[in-house]
């Protein structure tokens, strides 16, 4: 995206998936729909943490692939990045359950 | 294909599910060969995007209702979608630059079905959803989405292919069935077809046009036939089998989520085989009593799991079964089961080789994840471990020993753990005639592997079928020698090969005195069936089995 400013302050924060099969459909909708719940610009990464996809889209995160036991990078701009990048990562951390 | 009666004529497919219903064919309405549509505005190709989406969305929506968990993986996805502004951009993109709105949404479609094909695994399986997505939109662009018209009662339905969510709209009590040209047995729609009992044949060896609308048909998922214009050969014998299986599907329903009991009131245990996680999102645990068996190999398909991995899966399946126990079997790999980088590929005889609890002591480093995983998940409910293709006692004394020192070692660092019940598959015909001799806390037969050394019939030489006998009086003599052994030692003896599976086994089981069968899912309820006309009177009255001469 054209758009994405490259060296804006992002806050990172760092998970691994526990689901087996990876970050299949489901969890991914969990995700997108936690991103979306906040204002700033929230993206992930898989693997070794280069290429950011926008956490907000369904489509983008599925075809992440990112795979069971792999930490799973956040990163979030905006004004309540902190709490974005904390409760994404919460929700990876237990699983994605409710 | 074949001609027999005037006008009569039979396919052939795959039987995925259910049994056998007649009723007129149905022909759902194909994807669109409609022309694009010429472009009018930005404006109004915009709004009327806008309008099919939304419209997408409202379907999707009264159909996620009353889902069960993998339906409803498939709709949210699609919805989710739906909502996704960065897919959707390309479309809008491709609008403002004068394209029609269904060429443009089919155009980026399409793109995005290729990448998810290539993606493969966990995203080549959405590939499906993609496509189904697809088609619902450009049917609403273009105005004609799918009939709402009643289908007529009992309709056998034939399409090319059934995409998912269509499977999920439409109201299965009231169809007898589907038939599709396409879709294999794993498929999504397979799978929800299983968990709802549906009578589907997919892979159908037929051409639409050879399925006229309206035709009197009977569709055999059994068998995986479809018969068009029966003759009145075809519709006396299929009337007899319906009438038996409608009045089994009535009884089955009735005591699926019951306890199984004989007709003398004698209580057997009705025990479930899982194979592979997915069964979890759709299955029902009230089912049975409790797991019988859980194979482990599917969490070896690539590659070697860690402790994490394979904890996560323990901890679902615990969660899953509630209060019932849940019994998991350990690796049982080599043999017909190999496992890249684990089993030895140069044996000449690899069923009597390294395989099962051999091989996990060959390679104690991968065993020990395994033991710990367990041990950590022995904490969460009621789990018990068992070990397959055991021999001699010193192997089984080797696990035991094995488990103990993993859960030293995990209680050392402070990790929760539990020493949980530790029994033995009784396969090996040296341990069927020693069982005593083992200090196990249950025994679990598998008859497949059992058979097979007693006949010395391999399973995969469809040859030998009829050799490979599971009424084999020698069989039965094991079987009932090894549940004697249970008896004497107040253990617990359970069988969960495939004769547990089938109703006809199922008194000669009883006979021997075996009173906990592990079934296969879609056969636990014929087989609580057969359990509860155990000991009728009249046992020539047991019909079902003796039709059509399998």
């Amino acid at each position: 995206m054209d758009d994405r400013v490259q060296d804006r302050d992002w806050i990172v924060g760092n998970v691994v998936i526990q689901d087996p099969t990876g970050l299949h459909a489901r969890p991914a909708v969990k995700l997108t729909k936690l991103a979306k719940s906040f204002a700033s610009a929230v993206e992930i990464s898989a693997n070794r943490g280069t290429d950011w996809i926008n956490a907000k889209s369904p489509n983008a995160v599925m075809k992440l692939k990112a795979a069971h036991g792999l930490p799973l990078h956040i990163r979030a701009a905006g004004e309540d990045a902190r709490a974005a990048v904390d409760a994404l990562v919460a929700l990876v951390d237990r699983d994605f359950h409710d | 294909m074949t001609d027999r009666a005037a006008g009569e004529r039979s396919f052939k497919g795959i039987g995925v599910s259910g049994g056998i219903a007649s009723g007129p064919l149905h022909r759902l309405a194909e994807t669109a060969a409609t022309p694009w549509r010429g472009f009018t505005t930005l404006e109004e190709e915009t709004a009327l995007f806008r309008q099919a989406l939304a419209s997408a969305r409202g379907r999707i929506e009264a159909a996620i209702s009353a889902q069960d968990r993998l339906a409803g993986e498939i709709l949210e996805f699609q919805l989710a979608l739906l909502e996704d502004d960065e897919f959707l951009a390309p479309v809008h993109r491709a609008l403002a630059g004068g394209m029609p709105a269904d060429k443009a949404w089919v155009w980026v479609l399409d793109a995005e079905i290729a990448d998810y094909r290539k993606g493969g695994g966990i995203l080549a399986e959405r590939a499906a959803d993609l496509a189904d997505l697809k088609t619902r939109v450009l049917r609403a662009i273009q105005g004609q989405e799918a009939e709402t018209a009643p289908l007529p009662d009992g309709a056998i339905i034939v399409a090319g292919d059934l995409i998912p969510s269509a499977f999920l709209e439409l109201d299965w009590s009231r169809i007898g069935g589907a038939a599709t040209l396409g879709g294999s047995p794993t498929s999504h729609v397979a799978i929800l077809a299983r968990a709802r009992g549906v009578n589907l044949v997919v892979g159908l060896a037929a051409d639409l046009d050879a399925l006229p609308q309206g035709a009197p048909a009977i569709l055999d998922a059994e068998r995986g036939i479809l018969v068009v214009n029966p003759g009145a050969g075809m519709v006396a014998s299929m009337q007899d089998r319906l009438a038996v299986a409608s009045e089994d599907g009535k009884a089955i329903a009735a005591l699926i989520r019951r306890p199984a009991v004989t007709a003398a009131g004698e209580r057997v245990q009705a025990l479930l085989n899982i194979d592979e996680p997915g069964l979890l999102d759709t299955l029902d645990p009230g089912i049975c009593d409790s797991v019988g068996l859980t194979r482990t190999e599917f969490l070896f398909a690539s590659g070697l799991p860690d402790e994490e991995e394979q904890f996560a899966f323990y901890s679902r399946l615990i969660r899953w079964a509630g209060e019932r126990p849940v019994t998991i079997r350990t690796l049982d790999a080599g043999g017909d089961k190999p496992v890249p980088g684990l089993t030895v590929d140069s044996e000449a005889n690899p069923f009597l080789g390294l395989r099962g609890l051999r091989l996990s002591l060959a390679r104690p480093e991968v065993f020990r994840v395994q033991l710990r995983a367990l041990a950590r998940a022995a904490v969460l409910g009621p789990l018990k471990v068992m070990v397959p293709m055991v021999t001699v006692p010193a192997e089984f004394a080797a696990v035991r020993e094995m488990l103990r020192a993993e859960i030293a070692d995990l209680q050392r660092v402070g990790v929760a753990c539990a020493m949980p019940p530790l029994g033995m598959m009784v396969e090996v015909p040296a341990a069927a005639l020693t069982a005593a001799s083992f200090d196990a806390d249950f025994y679990s037969i598998g008859s497949n592997d059992l058979i097979q050394y007693v006949t010395a019939a391999a399973r995969d030489n469809a040859g030998l079928t009829a050799l490979a006998d599971p009424a084999n009086p020698a069989v039965l003599e094991l079987i009932g020698r090894v549940v004697e052994t249970g008896r004497r030692r107040g253990v617990e003896v359970s069988l969960c090969g495939d004769m547990a599976s089938t109703p006809a086994h199922v008194g000669l089981l009883l006979d021997r005195g075996l009173r906990a069968l592990s079934c296969a899912p879609a056969q636990i309820g014929p087989v609580k069936l057969a359990v509860s006309r155990y000991g009728q009177g009249n046992r020539s009255g047991h019909h079902g089995e003796d039709h059509g001469g399998r």
